[in-house]
């Protein structure tokens, strides 16, 4: 029953993380721009999603979503590409905002953690073979399934994911083959932090909203990546599922050293393999 | 060596020449939150390896001299050597992990170490008090008064300065910022990049512990917050601002970043957006560090006002439009 509880919760945790740590991988993969406001806009999602509540949940999650990928739009656009060829000088500017966004997101939302409640539909239990499951949770992870495989399919079975693809592998000849690649690029940024948004609306019933979410999630965030290897579809999903079952057990069983364990599967996984589980060398 | 010795010497005189106590107390700041720079400056300055969780450093040196000397009654030197030694060790053990790459993949693992790190001084209430921190009590002797305090973090810190610029000078720092610029030119003259990069990186993980007990002395308290993000990007952002890789960059960094924050306390609880804002300035309009940008502001603006219609002004002008349309 422990166990069962646990492996549920990992599983949830798990679909929340591989929302939010799918788009940064996409997002690192095509453009090697580490994105440090993830996390921010994660908490943003999560905050939009509350004030939207009124005009129902899915309006909510789906508000948090379009305003989170317009969002990251317009940075890409005024920010990231004045600084195109500066891989420092872009982490770093989207470190500058990712504290800008959280303090306003204090501003505005005060410094009060925000319950958010589930959606009435999904408020119950479901009981399989005898054992009790929340209904949210198991939604969680359907809804991460699917967009696991909505992703898969945009990328590996539309022109749009062939593009992707291409300027992934090898960005000048991409351009010189006539594909858009300036435009790919506002596309993904939109799509990795419309992601993210989304992921910290549907995560706002279970985890609620507070200062620190974004601190909180944006290394869980970067594990993920660093464990799967970047840009890499399957890695995130693998990644996601580890570091959810590593870090909920952790803090079932050790509540005070459930940081220190997330360590482990990194200095396991760096040891062997470096560029990660499923990651193709970078020079 | 001669401008660090003049400015030794003019900051030896700050005491006699600052109006009070408050103003001392912000010099010691600077040169406490110097020192941190001057770590941040050797690794990601010198060795071209930006790291993003050296407050974990800061942090574990503070703690551990915190614990030792009023947790367990250690006297206070063998509570320094200890969280000295203990840091330099935390550091050779995260420098096996985060060296296993570079770059970018190195700043996301340093910052994911050090918000690992954060959480368990967060979390692990019984060692470390949790939120609410640790006291150290009132210190007698010498440090009993602000200026003995400034003086012993003025030594400390020129000490550490002097330590990195004869390092740099030496044949490992010419390696070191050789590693920096052409790795893999250092790695076909038969350099080993990865063991010069694993000791720049515990020397900077040495010097951030030297300057977590000057935090310990000065503030003589810590909490979660010493280790935070926001602590290690302010260091990366004095860093970048006084200039990646100079002698004095970190400490003029330090300062600017010391007064602002002071200064705007004033002001508004803001601070977060501030910094923010300041780290989008510095990086889109002056990224090579305050001094050259002005310098080349300066430089451009008056060519355009002595000479409008000059044939290079417009040159160049023209020049940045064609780069603007591709």
């Amino acid at each position: 029953m422990f166990w069962i509880n646990g492996l549920l919760n990992s599983l949830a945790f798990g679909a929340i993380l591989f929302l939010l740590a799918v788009g940064f991988s996409l997002i690192f993969g095509l453009m090697r721009v580490a994105n440090l406001a993830h996390g921010a806009i994660f908490m943003l999602g999560g905050y939009i999603a509350t004030s939207m509540i009124g005009f129902g949940f899915l309006a909510a999650v789906l508000a948090a979503a379009l305003a989170c990928a317009a969002f990251g739009g317009l940075v890409e656009r005024s920010l990231i590409r004045r600084l195109a060829g500066r891989e420092l000088a872009q982490v770093l500017g989207t470190l500058g905002l990712a504290f800008i966004i959280a303090d306003q997101c204090l501003l505005v939302w005060s410094g009060d953690p925000i319950a958010q409640p589930a959606p009435a539909l999904l408020r119950g239990t479901v009981e399989v073979a005898g054992v009790v499951f929340p209904a949210y949770r198991l939604a969680l992870i359907a809804i991460a399934a699917i967009a696991l495989a909505a992703i898969w399919l945009l990328v590996e079975r539309t022109t749009l994911g062939a593009r992707i693809r291409a300027a992934v592998d090898d960005r000048e000849m991409a351009r010189a083959m006539g594909i858009p690649v300036s435009r790919l690029f506002t596309t993904v940024f939109c799509l990795g932090a419309g992601l993210a948004g989304m992921g910290g609306a549907l995560a706002a019933p279970v985890m609620s909203v507070y200062p620190g979410l974004d601190a909180e999630m944006l290394p869980l965030a970067l594990l993920v990546v660093i464990l799967g290897g970047i840009g890499s579809l399957s890695g995130a999903f693998v990644g996601s599922l580890l570091i959810g079952l590593i870090y909920t057990f952790g803090q079932m069983l050790l509540p005070d050293l459930a940081y220190v364990i997330l360590f482990l599967p990194m200095v396991v996984v760096l040891a062997a393999r470096p560029q990660g589980l499923f990651g193709r060398h970078m020079a | 060596m001669k401008p660090l010795l003049v400015l030794v010497v003019a900051a030896a005189a700050m005491p006699l020449l600052l109006p009070g106590e408050f103003y001392l107390a912000i010099a010691t700041q600077v040169l406490v939150y110097g020192l941190f720079a001057v770590s941040v400056n050797l690794i990601a300055g010198y060795c071209g390896m930006v790291s993003l969780g050296h407050a974990a450093f800061l942090g574990i040196s503070g703690y551990a001299f915190a614990l030792l000397s009023v947790g367990a009654g250690w006297p206070i030197w063998a509570a320094t050597t200890a969280a000295l030694g203990l840091t330099s060790l935390t550091g050779a053990m995260f420098g096996l992990v985060a060296l296993r790459t570079s770059g970018l993949s190195f700043l996301m693992i340093t910052l994911a170490l050090g918000q690992i790190v954060w959480g368990i001084a967060f979390r692990y209430v019984d060692l470390t008090n949790g939120e609410n921190g640790i006291s150290l009590p009132r210190p007698d002797g010498v440090l009993l008064h602000g200026t003995g305090l400034y003086y012993l973090c003025l030594a400390v810190t020129a000490g550490c300065m002097l330590f990195v610029t004869v390092l740099t000078r030496s044949p490992l720092g010419a390696a070191m910022q050789g590693v920096r610029d052409q790795p893999r030119r250092m790695s076909t003259l038969g350099y080993d990049v990865w063991a010069i990069r694993y000791v720049s990186y515990v020397l900077s993980a040495l010097l951030a512990a030297a300057s977590g007990i000057l935090y310990m002395l000065t503030f003589r308290f810590i909490s979660p917050h010493a280790l935070s993000l926001t602590v290690s990007s302010e260091a990366v952002l004095m860093v970048i601002a006084g200039g990646l890789g100079t002698t004095f960059g970190p400490l003029l960094g330090a300062a600017l970043v010391v007064l602002l924050k002071n200064v705007a306390s004033a002001y508004t609880d803001r601070w977060p957006t501030l910094l923010g804002l300041i780290f989008l300035f510095i990086i889109v309009v002056v990224p090579e560090g305050l001094l050259p940008g002005a310098r080349r502001l300066l430089g451009a603006l008056k060519a355009r006002v002595v000479a409008p219609d000059n044939i290079g002004a417009n040159l160049t002008r023209a020049s940045r439009i064609e780069g603007a349309r591709q």
